[in-house]
């Protein structure tokens, strides 16, 4: 099954300050797959996943040359509309980050901000969303309920729904399991799973169990360089690079 | 065992600082009251001072010290707020809003004395408003708006980044993302502002002493540009002018306590939100 281009990296270089983080950059998201980006600490990946919604925009010494193209577009444009940007784009961080509201309301805030009023509709969508997030049987008796009362891994799929309700195209996922436990760490990967049917994915993991478990397409990021990329099983068991291979070996992380 | 000792005389020069403390206090609570307590009645509350001041109740003072304070807070705490957010929240980071940053906790130190001051020389003279509520509420305004900026500022900082992110991730707009979430959060932490600043306003003579406040009046003000009578000044008052300083000194004390109640409900009140705010900030983790 052939899969389209919906992120095209293009010669992308970013700065904070003098400080340069990433290096020419070049990388194609392939369409409902799962693209994974691994690498040491301080590699760069966070910075690289966070320039696909534009969350480095926050950052007032960043500075990046090259483009990004989402469907085409670059979505760095000045004419290009930030806020729709990141409803298509979706992320989940590392650490979860519910709102202090309840579980009802996380999920419809993002429903709010984007126009939909009415009562009925929003309903609909949150009880679509958490089934999507497979929590909805977890929390379908405490919607009310403040979402900081769940555990890390149902804050985390929470996150998820909240994500999944502002219909995105993207989901990009930073660490999502950093903070969690073993049993918490396998529901979200088997949901990343299940949702590539409908979602392009990018994960960013210094798990490489993980990256082997759920991605399609692996990106080894060393030192702001993309030292290779290719298919995950590939790219695990015959990797072209040295680098590559010594790092998935554990010679050095 | 030399350091158990020392820390155990740590703990009690801590402990004994304390007491200190503690005992200044219960010096000052117990004089007020036990000076005070013998004047309140129902018309102590309810009529005007009589028989130059030695008789009667502080009626026009309570009513004064509530409009001057309301009026303080109308004009302090929206331009308050709305500062705080733009300082955190929206300017770049430059040399100018440094500066302003730096003016505006140089202005939490100035005497309340120079705000009387200068309230009287912009509001009474230059804008002609007279000795009135309205200067008086515009001069204690400014007196507290530092105290709100910074106070709001440090509210907003205790939001957590995570969720302005996830916010805007989502698809808002900055203006959304405080709107709807930072500003939600930060609400205990003002409101625990705003209310040390209503004590803080209802407590001070300086301010007013020349831009609001009058010795005495039998009348209720009727307009935002009446003279009022206030309790810090009616205390001031009370121990400084008149002919008969033995009953007025029981009335002055009457005023100080009626001033401290007020004082301390507000400063309880800021307490047990503040309290709330964190059993949310916390909750569950």
């Amino acid at each position: 099954m052939e899969h389209k281009i919906k992120i095209e990296v293009r010669n992308l270089s970013f700065y904070y300050g003098q400080k340069q983080v990433l290096k020419k950059i070049n990388l194609d998201i392939l369409e409902k797959r799962v693209t994974a980006i691994i690498g040491p600490s301080g590699c760069g990946k966070t910075t690289l996943i966070r320039m696909f919604n534009r969350m480095n925009d926050l950052i007032p010494i960043g500075r990046l040359e090259g483009t990004i193209l989402l469907d085409k577009k670059d979505i760095n444009d000045p004419r290009t509309d930030v806020v729709e940007i990141r409803r298509r784009v979706g992320m989940v961080f590392q650490k979860p980050n519910p709102f202090p509201k309840s579980i009802f309301d996380n999920v419809s805030y993002g429903l709010e901000v984007n126009g939909i009023k009415d009562r009925r509709k929003k309903e609909e969508i949150v009880i679509k969303s958490l089934m999507k997030a497979a929590i909805w049987e977890e929390v379908k008796d405490r919607l009310n309920e403040s979402a900081l009362g769940l555990s890390g891994g149902q804050q985390q799929r929470l996150c998820i729904a909240r994500c999944l309700a502002v219909a995105p195209e993207v989901l990009l996922f930073d660490e999502p399991c950093a903070s969690l436990d073993p049993i918490s760490t396998q529901k979200i990967e088997e949901l990343i799973i299940e949702l590539k049917k409908d979602y392009t994915i990018v994960i960013v993991t210094h798990n490489m169990q993980q990256a082997a478990r759920v991605s399609d397409y692996t990106a080894f990021l060393y030192l702001g360089e993309l030292v290779e990329f290719g298919e995950t099983e590939r790219l695990f068991t015959t990797p072209k690079n040295k680098m590559t291979e010594a790092y998935l070996t554990g010679k050095f992380g | 065992m030399q350091k158990n000792r020392k820390q155990q005389l740590g703990f009690f020069l801590l402990f004994l600082c304390i007491l200190t403390t503690i005992f200044f206090l219960g010096l000052i609570l117990y004089f007020i009251i036990v000076r005070g307590f013998g004047v309140l009645s129902f018309e102590f509350f309810t009529q005007v001072p009589k028989r130059s001041m030695t008789a009667g109740g502080i009626a026009p003072a309570i009513v004064g010290t509530f409009y001057l304070t309301l009026g303080a807070m109308i004009f302090a705490i929206p331009l308050g707020v709305a500062c705080a957010i733009y300082l955190s929240e929206y300017s770049p980071k430059s040399i100018i809003i440094n500066i302003i940053r730096i003016s505006i906790n140089n202005l939490a130190g100035v005497p309340s004395v120079v705000f009387g001051l200068f309230g009287l020389a912009v509001f009474v003279k230059y804008f002609g408003f007279g000795v009135s509520i309205l200067s008086g509420s515009l001069t204690l305004g400014i007196m507290v708006l530092p105290g709100i900026i910074s106070a709001t500022q440090e509210a907003l900082l205790a939001v957590p980044q995570s969720y302005r992110e996830a916010s805007l991730a989502l698809g808002a707009t900055l203006w959304e993302t405080i709107r709807k979430v930072v500003l939600p959060s930060a609400l205990p932490g003002i409101l625990t502002g705003i209310i040390l600043s209503i004590g803080r306003v209802a407590g001070e003579t300086a301010p007013i002493m020349f831009t609001a406040a009058t010795f005495y009046t039998r009348r209720y003000p009727n307009s935002i540009f009446s003279e009022v009578m206030a309790l810090p000044y009616h205390i001031y008052a009370l121990m400084t002018e008149g002919v008969h300083p033995e009953a007025q000194t029981k009335i002055a004390y009457g005023c100080a306590l009626i001033l401290l109640i007020l004082v301390l409900s507000m400063s309880t009140l800021a307490i047990i939100l503040r309290q709330r705010q964190r059993s949310y900030t916390y909750y569950g983790t």
